[in-house]
């Protein structure tokens, strides 16, 4: 596959003694970017190569082929055979995945570490080396179609929720599934996977992320000579997607399945992201977020919905902070059987106008700093989260520094930031309302 | 690999250093308390954290006749409310100590799982206990919470997976409590009241069928006093067990009709319990056919192969109360007889003819190799040393495995592969619109 010069190559910055937990970094001269959690508590490895593209990132038409290409690593190479990869991850007792969303796509193996070597060879090796073959790449192309009749269309709620990202991005590319609309997905073959693979799959378009029981220098020099000599690919570009205009009218869905057994009602409206150098706004809307409507029975909406005179049987909210493109903002509501979906909506509408009046009650949002603050020590016990957690940063276009910026914005959030990110973003014009129902569901109390 | 270490405090019985690859080493320490409470403690004071996993036996096949679901509720109920502390004190507390506590019903336990920082350790065990051994129960928590359980019910009304899954147990279990969804049904959770609930509690926390494991920034002699705090108070014994059953599977295929664009199918028959001395024989052999993932020769043959389906899967559930070998996958309505098909011939070929030398190698070197991955962390390794106390292992199980894993041969497996697998008991429950498939029950 490459020719083994790496060693001739000198990395960018070298990584500094850093305390177990802490991040460490470095930067190849292709561009790849290197980042290092040591943790030494057990000889164990999870390494992840972080892709910065994902299905936004597709032409259109092409929906699904971020997700189906993920699939397709797993075939052959130039020097691995179809299926190989797994085999000899598993023979070494690891463990191997992938994962696609709509900002990148992510490999990872959990392994002795003393394997590292090894499975970052291979990594490197599918990185530019991919040749799935015809054959393989139309039998994978119907496990992916099994793969949406089994998350999506075997779902009322999965069908349901890519009807409201549909609606909500009506120009961005976010409104399309990542694993692709049906129709699409029965035309991908391998001309069009490979593509693909060409245009955004290189070293510079790549962040590997390395934590356990391992050396940050150690790591280095395995990265320099693994992927050191494939050279930076000059089709990597910036990430420039069709945005959003200004909305001008609230949106509203009826969803409606014979399979509807529990009608609720979600509202999602746009919100800004995490920004390089520019967090504050995207950290008051995480604290909103635990406010109004995080896990458990404290938060405001469980408190005044589903508690006392509650009309809810569950409630909640949920913001993604990170993100290439501004991300949306959720809530949802489940009514008592004896409550109209009209009824919860009216009062979902009147607790969100009182929290944009009156802001959060301060004791409730020491509480979420708390545990924010302990949050940050139960993490380090879980090193795939941490990587994972760092590396969808990073491939969001965030920095080291961004990241390391961020619990500290969390904790200096005020009730007055709170409340503005509140009435920024709850805005009717912003917003995607939508119900789902069961064909007979009538809007009339009782049933 | 493998070396004992000696214990250094009064309390310790018994020390044992769990050698993972490398280097590392792990010591697990049965730790018994003033009051006669053992919990397996592994100490790392890394992370200034402890997390603590236990178990009750029974769970929800103690659920008394008609009222299916009671533990589960109860189970649900335990976090809404104890003490002094209402549902919202009870949860604030928690909060203001940012703990984490879970508490979780299946057919076999009542599981409860907390992580505490060590500054609130007091404090939190303290809340922990008022939940375990004082909850309230109170009216209006118990009505919120039925609402809770009785929507998801009524969802899984048309959840294919949901759908299958009980009409397989209902088959596989007649007249025992196994039949019957942990959660209930929408006709028994419907009556469930607080007494009902109360009642459960008594039946199912108790002292005779706990086990405790403990892992981070605590010692010996510091968790024994805390044992005794956290269920020091609760009853010395509980409910009766059921009887352990034998599934009643008589190979039949049924068609439950919904109208979704893939059929899913769960299957099985009986298995092999968790200490029969042919359970580690027949661990490598679910391994082979598939269990394993990629690799194994379902997931090729259906998967890999032929594009059949998106997930196939086996797994042995050595139930306390009966033993299962069960799998599931799911197929578009027009190639799901197709997959039958293959997972029928597979099934028959590992009864006949056992597996290859390589395949066999194969297994071993993934399951050893991967066993020190279940390790890494405070709560795998919580969840690791607990699982081995209720799976009736001793505590140095952890430096045999490995060694019972490599000691199988071939003729290991086809011993056990004859016993288990019965392409005539194949019991297959399949729900959606299957094409091509005729239904025997």
């Amino acid at each position: 596959m490459r020719l083994a010069i790496a060693l001739l190559l000198a990395a960018v910055g070298s990584a500094a003694r850093a305390a177990d937990g802490d991040i460490q970094s470095f930067t190849l001269p292709n561009g790849l970017q290197g980042v290092v959690i040591e943790d030494h508590r057990a000889p164990v490895v999870t390494q992840m190569v972080w892709y910065r593209v994902g299905s936004a990132d597709e032409t259109p038409g092409e929906s699904g082929l971020a997700h189906f290409l993920e699939h397709l690593m797993f075939k052959a190479t130039d020097e691995l055979a179809d299926g190989e990869f797994s085999k000899i991850v598993a023979a070494n007792g690891g463990d191997d995945n992938a994962f696609t969303s709509t900002d990148y796509t992510a490999y990872f193996q959990r392994i002795a570490a003393d394997r590292l070597d090894l499975v970052m060879g291979m990594e490197a090796d599918r990185m530019t080396d991919l040749d799935p073959g015809a054959e393989a790449v139309l039998s994978e192309r119907d496990v992916v179609m099994e793969e949406r009749r089994q998350v999506v269309e075997n779902d009322p709620g999965g069908l349901f929720a890519e009807e409201r990202r549909a609606a909500l991005y009506y120009n961005h590319p976010y409104g399309r599934p990542v694993i692709g609309w049906m129709h699409e997905m029965e035309q991908f073959d391998e001309e069009k996977a490979m593509a693909f693979y060409r245009a955004h799959y290189a070293p510079n378009n790549a962040i590997l992320v390395v934590a356990g029981d391992v050396e940050a220098a150690e790591v280095e020099r395995l990265a320099r000579e693994h992927f050191g000599p494939i050279p930076a690919s000059d089709a990597i570009g910036p990430r420039i997607r069709p945005q959003e205009p200004p909305h001008r009218a609230a949106r509203r869905l009826e969803f409606r399945d014979p399979r509807v057994r529990q009608p609720y009602v979600t509202r999602s409206w746009l919100a800004p992201q995490r920004r390089p150098g520019d967090q504050r706004e995207a950290a008051a809307l995480y604290v909103l977020a635990e406010l109004l409507g995080g896990p458990g029975i404290t938060s405001v909406m469980a408190q005044e919905l589903q508690l006392a005179e509650g009309v809810a049987i569950d409630a909640g909210a949920s913001y993604a902070d990170a993100g290439v493109d501004p991300q949306s903002f959720n809530v949802y509501v489940v009514p008592k059987p004896d409550v109209s979906l009209a009824e919860a909506e009216e009062r979902l509408d009147a607790l969100l106008a009182r929290f944009v009046a009156e802001g959060p009650d301060p004791q409730q949002l020491e509480r979420i700093k708390t545990r924010i603050r302990a949050d940050r020590i139960y993490d380090r016990d879980n090193l795939q989260y941490r990587a994972r957690e760092v590396g969808s940063e990073l491939a969001t276009g965030l920095t080291l520094e961004d990241v390391e910026a961020w619990p500290d914005l969390l904790q200096a959030v005020t009730p007055e930031e709170v409340r503005a990110a509140a009435q920024a973003v709850f805005r009717p014009e912003n917003a995607v309302t939508s119900l789902m129902m069961a064909p007979e569901t009538v809007e009339v109390v009782g049933q | 690999m493998t070396r004992i270490l000696h214990a250094l405090a009064a309390t310790l019985l018994l020390a044992l250093a769990f050698a993972l690859p490398a280097r590392a080493a792990i010591d697990i320490v049965p730790v018994t308390s003033p009051g006669g409470i053992t919990a397996w403690l592994y100490e790392d004071s890394t992370i200034p954290m402890v997390s603590l996993e236990a178990s009750f036996r029974g769970g929800a096949a103690l659920d008394p006749e008609g009222q299916a679901g009671v533990v589960n509720l109860m189970t649900a109920l335990l976090e809404e409310g104890s003490g002094d502390l209402d549902a919202t004190a009870f949860a604030q507390a928690r909060d203001d100590l940012a703990a984490d506590f879970s508490f979780d019903a299946s057919r076999d336990e009542v599981s409860v799982s907390a992580r505490m920082l060590s500054e609130n350790l007091d404090a939190s065990v303290d809340l922990l206990r008022a939940a375990l051994v004082e909850p309230r129960f109170d009216a209006d928590a118990v009505t919120r919470v039925r609402g809770q359980v009785v929507s998801n019910l009524r969802s899984d009304e048309t959840d294919p997976d949901a759908i299958a899954s009980r009409a397989f147990y209902a088959q596989a279990f007649p007249g025992h409590p196994y039949a019957l969804p942990p959660d209930g049904t929408l006709a028994t959770v419907a009556d469930l009241d607080a007494e009902a609930v109360r009642a459960a509690h008594r039946a199912a926390l108790a002292k005779d069928r706990l086990m405790i494991a403990v892992v981070g920034d605590i010692d010996a002699e510091r968790l024994g006093p805390m044992l005794d705090r956290l269920f020091g108070d609760l009853p010395e014994t509980g409910a009766p067990l059921p009887a352990v059953a034998e599934p009643a599977t008589a190979g039949t295929l049924s068609v439950i009709d919904l109208d979704i664009p893939q059929s899913v199918v769960v299957f099985g028959h009986a298995g092999i319990p968790r200490d029969d001395p042919d359970f580690i024989p027949a661990f490598v052999m679910d391994q082979i056919l598939g269990g394993g993932g990629f690799g194994s020769r379902l997931t090729e043959e259906v998967r890999e192969k032929r594009g059949l389906t998106y997930g196939i899967y086996t797994y042995l559930a050595p139930g306390d109360f009966g033993a299962l070998y069960m799998g599931r996958f799911s197929s578009a309505n027009g190639r799901v007889a197709e997959a039958l098909g293959i997972l029928r011939e597979e099934w028959a070929r590992m009864a006949e003819e056992g597996v290859t030398e390589a395949e066999l190698e194969d297994a071993k070197r993934y399951l050893t190799g991967a066993y020190p991955l279940r390790f890494d962390g405070n709560e795998r390794i919580a969840d690791q040393l607990l699982g081995l106390q209720t799976a009736g292992l001793d505590i140095d199980y952890v430096n045999e495995r490995n060694d019972l894993v490599e000691a199988v041969t071939r003729e290991d497996i086809a011993r056990v592969a004859r016993r288990i697998l019965d392409p005539d008991r194949l019991t297959f429950v399949v729900v959606g619109r299957p094409e091509g498939v005729q239904a025997t029950n």
